[in-house]
């Protein structure tokens, strides 16, 4: 048994090895991450609930699965087969939770012009309703489903592996985030979000139509949320009715180190966490993790106070 | 000005009803007094009934349920009432209900509790009062070590069943590095520390994982880093299933066993086939084992087999019952009458210490194996 | 279906503000002998038999929950909520960590108060002690507060100069940094938790006259007297200087700095008492428990806390009191409805939000607030 409380070799021995497991873990972050970014980027606001979003998809990509009979490692059609009907299934009850959860919850508040403590609270009200009303459906413990892809190594360097399931979550995230920023940044759409982002009374003055913006951003995250699910449910093959608070405080997190409302951030924020979660469990033990989180988080802030890369999605507002 | 005066007139009324309301009193608590001769009496059992835990706790109950039904079906003339108190588990519910219980003095007994925290946080209110638990399922080994008069367990305590896991190891799977792995919960921490200590230097590495985690990545890495042949999970379900996918996943084939709190059919489920052929120890016995027609009558009365201590809530309840039958109906009389009980439950024979656990030499620890999903039993662990 | 909910929720506006104002209208010895009527009532509230209110007590149902158990819960939420209005009802800062400070409390008098504590342990090898020392009850109160105030001190001097939001997630890492080194350190007693933790008689025993094991009821009197004292002492402290810089900084800091009040300082004020307070009612809880474990302490609860200030008024102290007084007492008498009592709370967070954002007994202040924003709202949408 190793007696010191902080094990140097077992780090640095692999340390290519942790990084790419804290990567894969962190771009499960930078997706949910995403979600509280846009809204947060658009109306200033904590979208507390977003984390049920999540923790919908993850049932519905159970759901659909066994509605489909799916099987341990089946063959390659079916796995296609499977994994689309699941990302379909799952981004779309996610971002229809998402839109919903704006609908009956927030719209009232801000046509009201309520203060955002309202919004956060309402926003807990409402996850707790959530994640309590799948915990008495399905029961409150974990629930298993098959393993679609089986994991394989892709490829190694060093003694460092890479498996199928790591390169699809990092890529899959990658490419998500990078049609994401196309989107905002290249389209119509896109600009009138950051129009409504940058003030809202003159994007409205513009013509642009501001429910129909903030309805999209909520789409938008609920989307990233279903796919997040999607690799959530390929990569740990298990759900559990309240699976969204831990991960949404982690994506929340995230998104606040890589700062707030920033894309960008969110990604960066993402990985970095998941890799400094990975790094500290190995180091000490698993169960100081988020010790190590929220400390690199503090010291972040204390230097950047708006988070790594600054908050924007228009720009910076005081 | 008048109905300034109308009003101050109503807020002195008011003042004045409140103050006469303290004068006319029905007592909140019923205090029938016990113990006049009338056979029977009521027992209360507390335990985690609602909440994430209450799959582990709810075979005991409908255990102790079952007995209560049959015991009042057999005696007419002496019939016993089983008062269910949530505590979710949680000490700081436990202890109000144990005031309750303890003022209550229509309760003459109590079942419980099934989480070490709730009974270490209430054992000192039910000594007070007088009044004998009887825990099927508070396993901590610090409970009965601190010389307590009124607690009592059908079950063996963790020293036991982490004894029994190390002698598990060594002689069963033969396994020369043990990675040993805890959730950081009062139980799971308790039970990994003793077979640590009972495994001593075939212990490689070790690491302790938090409640709610998902991602297993680091401790995978240390176990293969540790080239460990075998692992011991002390905890629960939620955590133990995604674990044991992600390792299997990860491609470790080392041995995988836990303790009694993954005796649980979720946790086979939530694992997959990654927990075919994982070890189950746990002080239970299988159903087919359990004494008389206990198995047979549970699965009648709730459609399903005895989980995770059904028998052991049983026999708890039959403890007392017994007491109740034999004419014992003082919260005292029935103290003395499980200090001095001396009979074969259905768990295994019922005996207890001084320190209140049961006879140690009567604690029969299983093994059970996962096989196709469920949890089928494998054989008895010898102590000695 | 909104509208009319909109329509009777407006009309039941209009009646309870009704309220508000005839008491505020009557004369003040009618207010104090009104007030007095009311305390009374509540030292009252553990024997309550009055025949209609019985059905309140929560041992009303056979499987309920002890009374003035119950109400002594009561009495720590409320203190909670107090302290927890000062940082987010007053000074407007959002701390979703504020169980940190709660747990540092019952820590303190676990760990320098009981007899089985390590730390206690440690002391007395260090210095010869005999087994049965421990620091006593009373002493453990500064100590309590003290350590708590310095922590919230520590906490807010490098993050209160972030803004809201931020400062919610670095407060709410802060709470779940408590209580993982809690679980996971030797030295605080680790997953085990400690148990025979003192109170006023000294460590918990049946020999106790008033602070015994069995009748909660002295402890509620004890909680209800602490709560009462500190009612008073907040009001006063609302109404002072400090109140008034607080309110300021909530409303606009940057205003504030122009007109001369130091935010930064103030708002480190704001934590500390708020921190104190917490401490306090962590102190009274790890009392009359006798044991603490980690997992008591979890965020979750932290967030509830923030739930209950804000849809009971947040600002108001009437207001937050009985947003906590519920939190606590609602699960306890709706114990029947055992799993669905989660679900139905935050049904009821959700419809409180939407339909009196301002909280069940809101602030006048903050009330008008809401509305002024409430008429700019067109402009905005």
């Amino acid at each position: 048994m190793k007696g010191t409380f902080v094990d140097f070799d077992a780090l640095f021995g692999h340390l290519g090895q942790h990084t790419v497991d804290g990567l894969s873990k962190g771009s499960i972050y930078a997706l949910v991450a995403l979600g509280y970014t846009l809204v947060y980027g658009v109306l200033r606001l904590i979208n507390f609930a977003h984390s049920e979003v999540f923790m919908i998809g993850t049932f519905t990509v159970v759901g659909t699965w066994s509605v489909l009979g799916a099987t341990d490692s089946p063959a390659i059609g079916t796995v296609i087969l499977l994994l689309l009907a699941g990302l379909v299934a799952a981004a779309a009850a996610s971002g229809a939770t998402a839109v919903a959860v704006e609908r009956i919850a927030y719209r009232r508040l801000r046509r009201m012009n309520a203060p955002p403590l309202i919004f956060l609270i309402t926003a807990i009200g409402l996850s707790l309703v959530l994640s309590e009303a799948f915990g008495l459906w399905q029961g409150r413990l974990v629930k298993g489903m098959p393993t679609i892809v089986e994991r394989s190594v892709l490829f190694t360097i060093g003694n460092t592996e890479v498996t199928n399931i790591q390169a699809i979550t990092v890529v899959a995230a990658l490419i998500m985030m990078f049609g994401l920023d196309t989107f905002i940044n290249r389209t119509r759409y896109g600009r009138g979000v950051r129009a409504v982002a940058q003030n809202p009374d003159t994007a409205a003055l513009m013509g642009v139509n501001k429910d129909r913006v903030i309805a999209l951003i909520f789409l938008l995250g609920g989307l990233l949320a279903g796919a997040a699910a999607l690799l959530y449910c390929l990569r740990y093959g298990n759900t559990r009715f309240n699976v969204g608070f831990v991960l949404g405080l982690k994506a929340f997190t995230a998104a606040v180190l890589g700062g707030i409302g920033n894309l960008r951030g969110a990604l960066l924020g993402g990985l970095l966490l998941g890799i400094v979660e990975v790094y500290a469990a190995t180091l000490t033990s698993s169960n100081w993790e988020d010790v190590a989180a929220f400390v690199v988080l503090v010291v972040v802030l204390l230097f950047r106070p708006t988070g790594l890369l600054g908050e924007s999605l228009g720009r910076a507002r005081a | 000005m008048r109905r300034k005066y109308v009003r101050a007139l109503g807020g002195v009324a008011l003042a004045a009803a409140m103050v006469a309301a303290v004068g006319c009193q029905d007592s909140g608590g019923d205090d029938n007094a016990s113990g006049d001769g009338t056979c029977g009496g009521k027992i209360a059992i507390f335990g985690a009934f609602t909440g994430p835990n209450a799959g582990l706790v709810i075979p005991s109950l409908n255990g102790a349920k079952l007995a209560v039904k049959q015991h009042n079906a057999e005696n007419a003339d002496c019939q016993v009432t089983l008062q269910e108190f949530d505590t979710q588990g949680a000490p700081e519910q436990a202890t109000p209900i144990a005031n309750q219980v303890a003022q209550d003095q229509s309760f003459t007994s109590v079942i419980g509790g099934h989480f070490s925290g709730e009974t270490k946080a209430t054992m000192p209110t039910y000594e007070a009062a007088g009044l004998v638990m009887v825990s099927p399922s508070a396993t901590a080994t610090e409970l009965t070590a601190a010389g307590n008069k009124s607690f009592h367990r059908v079950v063996g305590n963790d020293g036991t069943q982490g004894a029994a896991a190390a002698v598990y190891f060594k002689d069963t799977l033969k396994s020369q590095k043990v990675f040993v792995i805890d959730d950081g919960s009062t139980y799971g921490a308790g039970i990994a520390a003793e077979l640590t200590k009972g495994l001593g230097s075939q212990v490689v590495a070790s690491d302790k994982v938090q409640t709610d985690q998902t991602n297993f990545d680091a401790t995978i890495s240390k176990i293969k880093a540790a080239q460990a042949d075998a692992i011991a999970y002390g905890g629960y379900t939620n955590e133990a299933a995604p674990l044991l996918k992600q390792l299997r996943a990860a491609g470790v084939t080392a041995k995988f066993l836990g303790f009694d709190g993954l005796y649980d059919p979720a946790f086979p489920q939530g694992a997959g086939a990654g927990a075919e052929g994982a070890i189950v120890t746990c002080p239970c016995l299988p159903a087919a084992e359990a004494g008389g027609t206990f198995s047979a009558d549970f699965e009648k009365e709730y459609g399903e087999a005895p989980g995770s201590y059904g028998a052991e809530g049983y026999d708890a309840a039959k403890v007392l019952l017994d007491g109740y039958k034999d004419g014992k109906s003082t919260r005292k009389e029935l103290l003395d009458w499980v200090d001095a009980y001396d009979k074969e439950g259905v768990s295994k024979y019922i005996k207890f210490a001084d320190t209140g656990d049961v006879d140690p030499s009567k604690v029969v620890i299983w093994a059970y194996e996962i096989k196709g999903g469920q949890i089928t039993p494998q054989s008895e662990i010898k102590l000695s | 279906m909104t509208e009319t909910l909109r329509e009777i929720n407006d009309r039941r506006q209009r009646l309870t503000a009704g309220i508000g104002e005839r008491v505020r209208a009557l004369p003040r010895w009618q207010k104090v002998l009104g007030l007095l009527a009311f305390v009374g009532f509540l030292y009252y509230l553990p024997y309550l038999g009055i025949p209609g209110l019985t059905w309140f007590r929560t041992d009303y149902i056979p499987q309920g929950n002890n009374w003035a158990g119950v109400l002594f819960s009561c009495a720590i939420y409320v203190l909670i909520a107090i302290g927890l209005n000062i940082v987010v009802g007053l000074a407007g800062l959002l701390d979703l960590g504020y169980v940190g400070f709660y747990a540092i409390g019952a820590y303190s008098v676990a760990l320098f108060g009981s007899t089985q504590s390590p730390v206690v342990e440690a002391l007395q090898n260090r210095f010869g002690l005999s087994e049965q020392w421990a620091v006593s009850w009373a002493i453990c109160i500064p100590l309590a507060i003290t350590f708590t105030m310095i922590s919230g001190v520590i906490l807010g001097w490098p993050t209160l100069r972030l803004r809201g939001d931020y400062l919610a997630i670095v407060t709410l890492g802060f709470g779940e940094i408590i209580r993982i080194v809690a679980r996971n350190s030797s030295w605080t007693g680790g997953p085990q938790g400690i148990a025979a933790i003192p109170g006023p008689e000294g460590a918990p025993s049946a020999d106790n006259t008033i602070f015994g094991l069995i009748d909660p009821k002295p402890w509620y009197w004890l909680a209800l007297t602490v709560v009462i004292v500190m009612v008073f002492a907040v009001r006063r402290l609302e109404h002072s200087r400090v109140g008034r810089a607080w309110l300021a900084i909530r409303e606009d800091e940057d205003a504030a700095a122009v007109m001369g009040v130091p935010g930064f300082k103030f708002k480190l004020w704001a934590f500390a008492m708020g921190a104190a307070l917490g401490g306090l009612s962590g102190f009274l809880f790890a009392s009359r428990n006798a044991f603490i474990e980690p997992t008591q302490f979890n965020v979750y609860l932290s967030i509830l806390f923030v739930a209950a200030v804000v849809a009971g008024g947040a600002g108001n102290i009437p207001g937050v009191a009985i947003g906590a007084f519920l939190l606590a007492y609602l699960p306890e008498r709706f114990r029947d409805f055992s799993e669905y009592r989660t679900l139905a709370f935050g049904l009821a967070l959700v419809l409180v939000m939407l339909l009196r954002p301002q909280g069940l007994i809101p602030s006048r202040r903050r009330a008008r607030e809401l509305a002024d924003r409430r008429k700019e709202a067109p402009a905005n949408v």
